[in-house]
């Protein structure tokens, strides 16, 4: 997914060229470049050791890159310390210095760059309102809950004004509650100060709800950039297609018609065109939300009888095996609103009609290793 | 479920629900519930009888005369009254106070260099760093008075005498005796720092001084607290430096030996225990509150910081401050080491074995020096097996039994207690307790029985606490499903427990092996003839002027304490590879 560093937008605010790092034989980044608008907010999505950590790490200068370059609003900070570069960041673990109260946290940089005691004491209340914690200042991090250090650690990165703010994991260390309302506020306070983000995640949905863009990585390279709505509907790549949400992966022959693909003795319409040739091996994919069981029979084509091997109940919905007639080397996963189950009253074991819409279906080259 | 509120209580089915829970069920205890409480009894015992009880007549002792009638506070008064023999209580102060900033300084910057900074040679300047601990400290001493006393060779070369003998020769022994074990908690503590927090204080743009003083400094501040503990309790205890080089300035140790040795004056002596003891005790429940503090403040998920090249300037700076502390280490040995084969240092240095055959109390031995070796091996031995063995049985009853709360939280407290009590003190009780034919366990006395139990309890808490750490790290599940697998406690514990952490248990035979080669002031009361130790008969052929002789028996201590590290490092590996293979990746 490579492209040459000329087709980048020049007036991209944060830019990185070429970036490689390798620690040892391993390549923790490998060649990537990537420009970040001003403004925007970057998901750097992927697995453990696919080199996003490393990346926000060479973006703030605590890693050296071996190759590549970095410009930061239109300036080359490659090889400036990050004591010269103009960022604010937050790790997973708060790093708060523990010895110091909260507002002595949030003050730190800014008596680093000698302002007025004043002014100081001002900064930090306002942060403090910011964050919603306007009474712990006098507080020390460890008298605070997960939640409230990692929103302490939040204004003492915003503290000094940076234009870039740079996130390494932030709600990983947290419970699920406390994630899901910070992820939120986090997301409105980038807004509304229209502060530049780069968002480090290994969790797809953090990522589809923060993001303006995703930039899905694996073994140091970027699989695939866009929209949360576009990685999750054209995902580019079968590992992002089985990275972001869920997806089935059905072993199949490219069909006769290059609007075709055959699975088994079953052949499915698609609606984009594939250029492979004739029976050349393919992977046909699908989510399970996007397969529509207890359709009318050979309503809009595309449809298979289907039997039901196991119901997994899961709270809000149903999780359907299906084994379809004419293929049967590989088994489908459904996902069924508990009203639709109850409307076509389905149990294991039963036959139902099921439908593979046309324009959801995505085709991959040759095998995949995912299930 | 019991939530029960007040009206409710009326009803007759919550009365009965009430009383339900109240019930206490107990379970059936079996023989093997019997086994476990037998042993914790024996072991509690055991430690009343040879630690608390000598102790409470110690204390005893120090408000009664000599004819045994109490007289209150009469002998702390008659101490105090003169000035002469208060001074003992201040010069022990004043010297741990010294010994402790200093010895802070110099292990401050060693530590520093060896953890954060990327200064050339870090691992030979750690391994030198940790020679001291094979030496006794009356060893230490006696190779100053060589090097800087009035005929010191150093002396001689450069014509500055430093005045040794007294509080400056106390002081370097002190600071040279306490540098290792400094060394290894400041290590530790410069080591546990999270590299998050230096990045997150680098994005802030913080200059280095300022992080060093809002991080560093605050980072290490329980381990430089509890360095300062250890070093201040091993200044004000130890009693062979004092000894050697402290010519006529008393301190609290070598008092209480001057008054019962010298002057048979046992009330005095156990009021000056009791004096050494208020200290000692105050630093440890100090250090005990320190180090709860400690462990809360150590979070699981710390990214470490590796080592930085700092300053030029200041790196060259602490570089050399490593090699000259390191160089001087070596030259204490490089001391004893010619000093044990040299006539009569200083005056003629041919070298000679003659130091090697030695007499005491004018009785010549021809393998002499041979046979009082043969004598510390031996009672270093019974001291690492039965120490040991006391030591993690102990540990495993308090770690790893459901219930018995109280005897449980009652043994931890007897099994730290240990630590507390100086080696005098310990020793002197030991004359109150098993130097009286009324008590049964005279018996003991003059025995290598009664020098091993002493020794073992005067080093039993660090032990202690090394088996309690590797205990406390197995999954206690073990004991649950060897229960459920209906297998006795005991096979568990030999099967499982033991294995898994024998090589905490070589750790600890080592350190009792080697503590008991050196130890004098907790034998130094209860010794008879015919059972002399080395590192006591070192002390006596100084007392008597045999300094090369002295010299001698010094280095073949150092030479049983390598040989007895090479054999442990050893055994590990072996023992590594037999039972520790789990652990393979």
């Amino acid at each position: 997914m490579q492209e040459s560093p000329n087709k980048y937008d020049p007036h991209a605010f944060l830019r990185l060229i070429d970036l490689t790092k390798t620690f040892g034989e391993l390549v923790a980044v490998n060649n990537v470049s990537l420009d970040i608008a001003e403004g925007e907010f970057i998901c750097l999505l992927g697995p453990s050791g696919c080199g996003k950590t490393t990346i926000l790490r060479m973006i703030a200068g605590l890693e050296q890159q071996n190759a590549g370059q970095i410009f930061q609003a239109g300036k080359d900070i490659s090889r400036l310390p990050p004591r010269d570069r103009d960022f604010g960041i937050v790790f997973q673990s708060y790093a708060l210095f523990p010895n110091l109260t909260v507002a002595q946290n949030i003050a730190y940089g800014l008596e680093n760059r000698r302002e007025p005691k004043k002014a100081i004491a001002e900064r930090v209340a306002e942060l403090l309102e910011l964050i919603g914690l306007p009474t712990v200042g006098k507080k020390y991090p460890s008298q605070l809950s997960g939640g409230q250090q990692q929103r302490i650690a939040l204004a003492r990165a915003l503290a000094t004004s940076p234009s870039l703010l740079l996130l390494d994991e932030p709600l990983s260390a947290l419970d699920a509650r406390v994630r899901v309302s910070l992820r939120i506020e986090i997301k409105h306070l980038q807004r509304r100060l229209g502060l530049t983000t780069v968002f480090v995640t290994h969790d797809q949905e953090e990522a589809l709800v923060m993001a303006d863009r995703i930039v899905v990585m694996s073994h140091g390279v970027i699989e695939q950039a866009g929209r949360p709505q576009e990685i999750y509907r054209t995902p580019a790549t079968p590992f992002v297609a089985d990275f972001v949400g869920v997806m089935n992966f059905l072993p199949a022959k490219a069909g006769t018609a290059s609007h075709q693909v055959q699975c088994g003795s079953i052949v499915f319409e698609t609606a984009e065109v594939h250029p492979f040739s004739p029976g050349e091996a393919v992977t046909l994919a699908v989510r399970p939300e996007d397969v529509r069981v207890g359709v009318a029979a050979n309503q809009n084509g595309n449809t298979a009888q289907a039997q039901i091997d196991e119901a997994e109940f899961l709270g809000s919905f149903y999780r359907l095996t299906l084994s379809l007639e004419g293929m049967e080397e590989a088994r489908l996963v459904a996902e069924v609103s508990n009203n639709r189950m109850r409307d076509l009253n389905l149990n294991a074991g039963d036959k139902v009609p099921v439908q593979l819409p046309a324009a959801l279906l995505r085709i991959y080259p040759g095998k995949t290793g995912y299930k | 479920m019991m939530s029960v509120s007040k009206s409710s209580l009326a009803t007759p089915e919550h009365v009965i629900d009430r009383q339900l829970y109240r019930m206490k069920v107990s379970q059936y205890i079996g023989a093997e519930g019997l086994l476990r409480r037998l042993l914790f009894v024996l072991i509690a015992l055991s430690l009343f009888a040879f630690l608390v009880y000598p102790l409470i007549l110690a204390l005893v002792r120090s408000f009664q005369n000599r004819s045994g009638e109490f007289v209150g506070l009469a002998n702390y008064v008659a101490y105090f009254s003169s000035a002469a023999s208060s001074a003992s209580l201040n010069n022990s102060l004043y010297i741990s106070v010294v010994t402790t900033v200093i010895t802070l300084l110099i292990t401050f910057i060693f530590a520093y260099g060896l953890t954060r900074m990327t200064i050339p040679w870090r691992g030979p300047f750690r391994q030198i760093a940790q020679l001291p601990i094979f030496i006794p400290s009356l060893v230490q001493a006696l190779a100053f008075i060589y090097m800087f006393g009035n005929n010191g060779i150093i002396t001689r070369m450069t014509g500055i005498n430093i005045g040794l003998y007294g509080k400056v020769g106390i002081i370097m022994s002190e600071v040279f005796y306490a540098f290792p074990h400094a060394l290894i908690i400041l290590v530790t503590a410069l080591s546990l720092s999270d590299s998050r927090l230096y990045e997150a204080a680098e994005s802030l743009r913080t200059s280095s001084w300022r992080v060093f003083w809002t991080i560093t400094i605050p980072g290490v501040r329980y381990g430089l607290l509890s360095a300062a503990f250890v070093v201040f309790t091993l200044a004000i205890t130890d009693f062979g430096a004092p000894k050697v080089v402290g010519g006529n300035y008393n301190v609290l140790a070598t008092d209480i030996y001057s008054k019962v040795v010298g002057q048979q004056n046992f009330e005095m002596g156990a009021t000056i225990s009791t004096l050494l003891l208020i200290p000692a005790l105050l630093v440890f429940v100090l250090d005990r509150w320190v180090q709860r503090k400690q462990v809360a403040q150590v979070t699981a998920n710390i990214v470490p910081l590796p080592p930085k090249p700092h300053h030029p300037i200041i790196q060259n700076a602490v570089f050399i401050f490593c090699l000259a502390v390191s160089l001087f280490i070596l030259s204490v040995y490089v001391v004893v080491l010619i000093g044990a084969f040299t006539s009569y240092w200083p005056y003629n240095m041919s070298l000679t074995l003659k130091n090697f055959t030695f007499y005491v109390a004018g009785v010549q031995h021809k393998f002499g020096v041979f046979v009082v070796l043969w004598n510390s091996i031996k009672m270093a031995s019974y001291t690492a097996i039965f120490g040991t063995i006391v030591v993690f049985a102990s540990a495993y009853l308090i770690e790893k039994s459901r219930g018995l709360n109280l005897p449980r939280a009652t043994l931890y407290f007897l099994s730290v207690m240990p630590l507390a009590v100086p080696g005098m003190v310990k020793g002197l009780s030991y004359i109150f307790a098993f130097n009286d034919p009324r008590n049964p366990l005279y018996i003991l006395y003059g025995t290598m029985a009664l020098l091993t139990i002493s020794t073992i309890l005067h080093y039993y808490t660090v032990p202690f606490l090394t088996a309690t750490t590797a205990l406390k790290q197995m999954d206690p599940e073990f004991e649950a499903t060897g229960e459920s697998l209906e297998a006795p406690f005991y096979r568990t514990f030999w099967k499982v427990t033991v294995p898994l952490a024998l090589p905490a248990i070589l750790q600890i035979a080592m350190y009792f092996f080697l503590n008991a080669m050196v130890t004098l002031s907790a034998v130094v009361f209860i010794f008879v003839p015919g059972k002399e130790l080395a590192a006591l008969s070192v002390m006596l052929l100084d007392d008597a002027g045999e300094t090369a002789q002295a010299m001698a028996m010094s280095l073949l201590i150092i030479v049983v304490g390598f040989a007895a590290r090479g054999l442990f490092f050893l055994a590990t590996r072996g023992i590594e590879r037999s039972t520790q293979a789990w652990r393979g990746r």
